[in-house]
Parts: C-alpha cells; sequence; structure tokens
C-alpha cells in the first residue's frame, strides 16, 4: 500500500490523502498515517518542485564533476564522499562505476562560481586524484519531464 | 421533359440492407459539441497516452529501411508469430501462424469480416445489450438478425446464459459477446461465461469474443472465452492493440479461429482490404516484443482513475456499478428524471462536460451515460465538480 502512496506523490506531491485514498481505495485517515509515518523514517525525504528556470530568465550554471579516488581503508569511498556531499553547492553526489568513482552535480549563478568550488574545494580533498569538469549546456528533460516542445495527445471529442 | 421527369418517383440508389442500419443516434451531439469551446470530454473511446516511444521508433526505423509495400494477405509472418506466441502466453492457446491467425485493420475488420463469413441471410446472432455500437450494424450488412438481450446495472451489465437461451432459435448461428466492456466496463466471470460455452456446445453455435480490452482488466482476472473446454474450435477470438498500447489510430487488430473459419475470413479480406497497413503491423510487432511495462503502467494509471470517477459519481447520486475492464464507468442519471439523451446534450450545454448517452449502444442504454476515464486526473476532478453542480441543480427528490 505504502508503494502506491509513493508512486502517486512522486508524481504529484500536491496529491491530497483525499484523493490517493480515493485512487487507491484506502480510507484518508490511514493513507494520511502513511504518509506521515513515510516522512518520519525518511522514506519521504521532502517535496519539491521542478522548474524550468529559464522561462523566468534566471541562469543556473550547472556542471557534471567526474571525481576520481583513493580509497582509504575500512571506510572505502565513504568518507571521501561525505567531505564532498557536506558542501551544500554539491547538489547531488553519486558512487558510480566505471573509469571515475563519483559523480556530483554541482549548481552555481555563474561559471567562475562552480569552477573555484571544484579548484579550490573539491580538487584538493586529500584523496582526490583528479577531477573533469562538464558544464551543462542543455536541459532537454528533467526528472521524466520535456522541457520544450511536449507532445499533446490529439484526440477527437467524441469516439464511440 | 423536365416535368415528366418530376413526375416520376425517384429511384433510390442506395442498398435496402444499409437503409436498414439507424443512422448514429448522437449526430446531432457532434454538431452541438463542435459549437461549445472549453469542453471536458468525458466522451473519448480511445486512451490519452500517445503510443509509447519504443513502439513510434520501431516503426519510424521500419521507414527508413523502406518496409512501405504489401504484406501477405495473412499479415506480416513475425507478427502472426509474435502473435501466436502471446496467445501460448498468456492463455496457454495455440494458435497457428500459418493457418489459424490473421492480422486485420483493427478489431472492427475482423468483426465485419466474421459476420460476412458466418452469416447467411436471416441467420440470428445473439448479443448484450448495451453493446459497442458496431456489433449490430456489422450483423444486418451481413444480411443477419441481431437478437438483443437486455442486461442491466442490477445484474453488473453481465448477459446471463438464461437469457441466451432463452433466444435461441433454429436460425441462431452465433453468440457475440465482448467482455471487458464498451461501454459499461463489465468483466464476466469464467463461471459465467462457461455457461455460455456450454449452451454453445449444446446448440452448436461459434462465439465470437471481442476481447480488445483483455489488458485492461482491474483486480480480476480476464477470461479469454476460447481457453473455456472445446471452444478453441467454435470461438472467433477477436482482439488488437488499440487500447492497451494506446494504438489506436494504427488500425491493428486480429481474429485467432479454427482453419475453416480463418480461411473464410482471409478469403473476403483479401479481396476487399489486401493487408493491414506495414507500418502498423511493424509496431503490432514492438509491442508484442517489448510492450509490457507500457501497458502495465498504463493500466495502473486507469486504475487510480476508475476508482477516483466511480467514488466520484456515487457521491454525487449518479449511482454507478464498479467497472471492473476496459476505461468506462456507466453510471444511473434516473434519479434526474432526464432521458439519457436530454441528460447528456443539458449537461453539455449547461456545465461544458461531454459524456454520452447511454442510447448510443441500444435501447438498454436507456438511463445511463458512459463516462470514460481514460483522461488526466485534473480533468476527471474537474467533470466531477461540474457534474455536481449539474446534479444538485436537477436532482429529483
Amino acid at each position: 500500500m505504502i508503494k502506491d502512496i509513493l508512486k502517486i506523490l512522486e508524481n504529484d506531491a500536491r496529491t491530497t490523502s483525499k484523493q490517493i485514498a480515493a485512487m487507491t481505495g484506502t480510507p484518508s485517515a490511514e493513507v494520511a498515517k502513511l504518509i506521515k509515518q513515510a516522512e518520519k523514517d525518511r522514506t519521504i525525504l521532502k517535496y519539491k518542485t521542478v522548474i524550468n528556470w529559464e522561462k523566468v530568465g534566471e541562469e543556473q550554471v550547472w556542471a557534471l564533476i567526474e571525481v576520481k579516488i583513493t580509497p582509504q581503508r575500512d571506510v572505502g569511498f565513504d568518507s571521501i564522499a561525505e567531505r564532498i556531499y557536506r558542501f551544500p553547492q554539491a547538489r547531488t553526489v553519486y558512487l558510480v562505476s566505471g573509469t571515475y568513482d563519483l559523480l556530483v552535480l554541482v549548481m552555481g549563478k555563474t561559471e567562475h562560481e562552480v569552477a573555484n568550488f571544484v579548484s579550490q574545494k573539491l580538487a584538493p580533498i586529500e584523496g582526490v586524484q583528479g577531477t573533469i569538469t562538464h558544464f551543462m549546456l542543455k536541459r532537454y528533460k528533467e526528472d521524466g519531464e520535456i522541457l520544450e516542445g511536449k507532445e499533446e495527445v490529439k484526440r477527437q471529442p467524441i469516439i464511440l | 421533359m423536365s416535368t415528366k421527369s418530376r413526375g416520376q418517383q425517384r429511384k433510390s440508389l442506395i442498398s435496402q440492407q444499409v437503409k436498414r442500419i439507424p443512422p448514429s443516434g448522437i449526430r446531432r451531439f457532434f454538431d452541438l459539441l463542435a459549437s461549445i469551446e472549453g469542453v471536458i470530454s468525458l466522451g473519448v473511446g480511445e486512451p490519452d497516452f500517445a503510443t509509447p516511444w519504443h513502439i513510434r521508433e520501431a516503426a519510424i526505423f521500419s521507414l527508413e529501411k523502406g518496409y512501405t509495400m504489401y504484406t501477405s494477405n495473412l499479415g506480416m509472418l513475425e507478427l502472426r508469430q509474435e502473435l501466436s506466441r502471446y496467445l501460448k502466453d498468456n492463455y496457454n492457446l495455440a494458435y497457428d501462424p500459418d493457418s489459424e491467425l490473421l492480422i486485420t485493420v483493427g478489431v472492427s475488420e475482423a468483426l465485419d469480416l466474421a459476420m460476412r463469413a458466418i452469416l447467411n441471410p436471416g441467420d440470428e446472432v445473439i448479443m448484450p445489450d448495451p453493446c459497442y455500437v458496431s456489433y449490430s450494424p456489422c450483423v444486418v450488412l451481413a444480411g443477419g438478425i441481431p437478437i438483443m438481450v437486455p442486461t442491466n446495472q442490477e445484474n453488473n451489465f453481465e448477459i446471463s446464459p438464461a437469457d441466451i437461451e432463452a433466444r435461441v432459435t433454429s436460425k441462431t448461428k452465433a453468440i457475440l459477446i465482448g467482455y471487458p466492456a464498451n461501454p459499461t466496463g463489465a468483466v464476466m466471470t469464467r463461471d459465467k461465461l462457461s455457461q455460455i460455452a456450454e449452451i454453445a456446445r449444446r446448440h452448436q453455435l461459434l462465439v465470437i469474443s471481442d476481447e480488445i480490452y483483455a489488458k485492461l482488466v482491474y483486480g480480476v482476472e480476464h477470461t479469454c472465452f476460447a481457453t473455456l473446454p472445446g471452444m478453441k474450435e467454435s470461438t472467433i477470438l477477436l482482439g488488437g492493440f488499440s487500447k492497451a498500447y494506446a494504438m489506436t489510430g494504427w488500425r491493428i487488430g486480429y481474429a485467432a479461429a479454427n482453419k475453416e473459419v480463418t480461411a473464410s475470413l482471409t478469403k473476403i479480406h483479401q479481396y476487399t482490404m489486401l493487408c493491414a497497413s506495414v507500418m502498423g503491423q511493424v509496431a503490432a510487432i514492438e509491442a508484442l516484443k517489448s510492450g509490457e511495462d507500457s501497458i502495465a503502467e498504463m493500466a495502473e494509471q486507469y486504475n487510480r482513475r476508475r476508482l477516483v470517477i466511480v467514488e466520484g459519481l456515487n457521491d454525487i447520486g449518479l449511482s454507478c456499478f464498479e467497472p471492473r475492464g476496459a476505461f468506462y464507468a456507466f453510471p444511473s442519471i434516473k434519479g434526474t428524471g432526464m432521458t439519457s439523451e436530454e441528460f447528456s446534450e443539458r449537461l453539455l450545454i449547461e456545465e461544458k462536460v461531454a459524456v454520452v448517452a447511454g442510447t448510443a449502444f441500444g435501447q438498454c442504454g436507456e438511463g445511463y451515460v458512459r463516462c470514460c476515464y481514460a483522461t488526466s486526473l485534473a480533468d476527471i476532478e474537474e467533470a466531477l465538480t461540474r457534474m455536481k453542480r449539474f446534479v444538485d441543480k436537477h436532482k429529483k427528490v
């Protein structure tokens, strides 16, 4: 049941307990209780909005940083990852397989700000062997949503 | 000269057969709808999803590779093989792709072929009322006589085996059913279908089972009629890709039947249609190969909307039995004292919500309207708000 509720909320965080109750055939009070519980145990981390900032002329600079690190005894990659993810500039941090180890998504107001963060904060961390920075040029799709030219389904108004 | 010809009775150029089919009952409603802006339509009988991208992409690729020719009359071999595998996997039915499967231009063509292949003038075909709009005309066009079996909300719009049996005569050739049902959303249990199979066996009738909505059932299992004991030989199973795979515009359906019937269907198909479009067939191959996930995702969304609309309709006083299949709710509007046609026209004019009068699907649809929930939740909720206002205004206490 909680999985059904989470799927609905992941798709639209504004869906009310009453609506979810109708969609799943569960009493509204039960839905509210399960959501509370999921918030408490951090199954639900937060509710956010996916925004196309370009629409309001807001410039954001995003970069994907490949980070190669030397794993440390006992703690592996975790302790270096923690030193990185504690910086608020690092919006997303993943450990990945392949030619590098951490993928860090960094957001700043200007390219300069992002570059500074990488060269002065991220790269000098002990255990970081090297970084490659990819500045994001264009966002086509975000969280499953196509930003421009989303297709409309063209149906006849009545079909028997 | 002209005065002379004016005196003569003008000879009708239209066949009696065609004249016997009534014109669409909702033509006026169509015109009305076209004249109003800002309408929320619950009147659409198709998914609100575009065809899943992997299916479209496969068709685009095939065009680039030059798949633009006729196919075999039966349909592309690869599609028939995939379909055979699908029917085996889903129902454990073994249909020979070379002689027992025919790819058609939607279920609509398959139904027309079936009727033309089996009916002699005056043969009777028993079917539920209300039912999909083309059932009865297809029988009439093939020279047959449709025999309607009333169904209602009290029996969940399931056709009753006893009512079928009571209508069997020496002229009866076939029983035509379509569950999950358009317009009611009704699903029949295996037990009830078995009783129909028993009748078909006893009276040596064919059963034409339109199972286009087979993949859209909620919390119940779909029973394929051909899986009932002994029924594979005497069932013409009709299916297609339109509804579950959101492929209505591609027009690809199929008929699965015994060799003799399939050969007869194919005879008509090869002279009238030649073959279904190759692009559609290529898309259907991709749908069968890897469409299961997309279907499940869409069905999950329909189910949520189903629960919302059924609860909503009951809350506003339009009593609605729980539809377990397809994407239609079929609430009763009897509490308003209006006919179905009046209700749908006035709802459209006063609140700009389009629903289809139940009478479009047969006399027994009187007192009901069809609401399609294959539309966004936001639209469903807004439609329910408007319908509540409308019902409150017109409720007969």
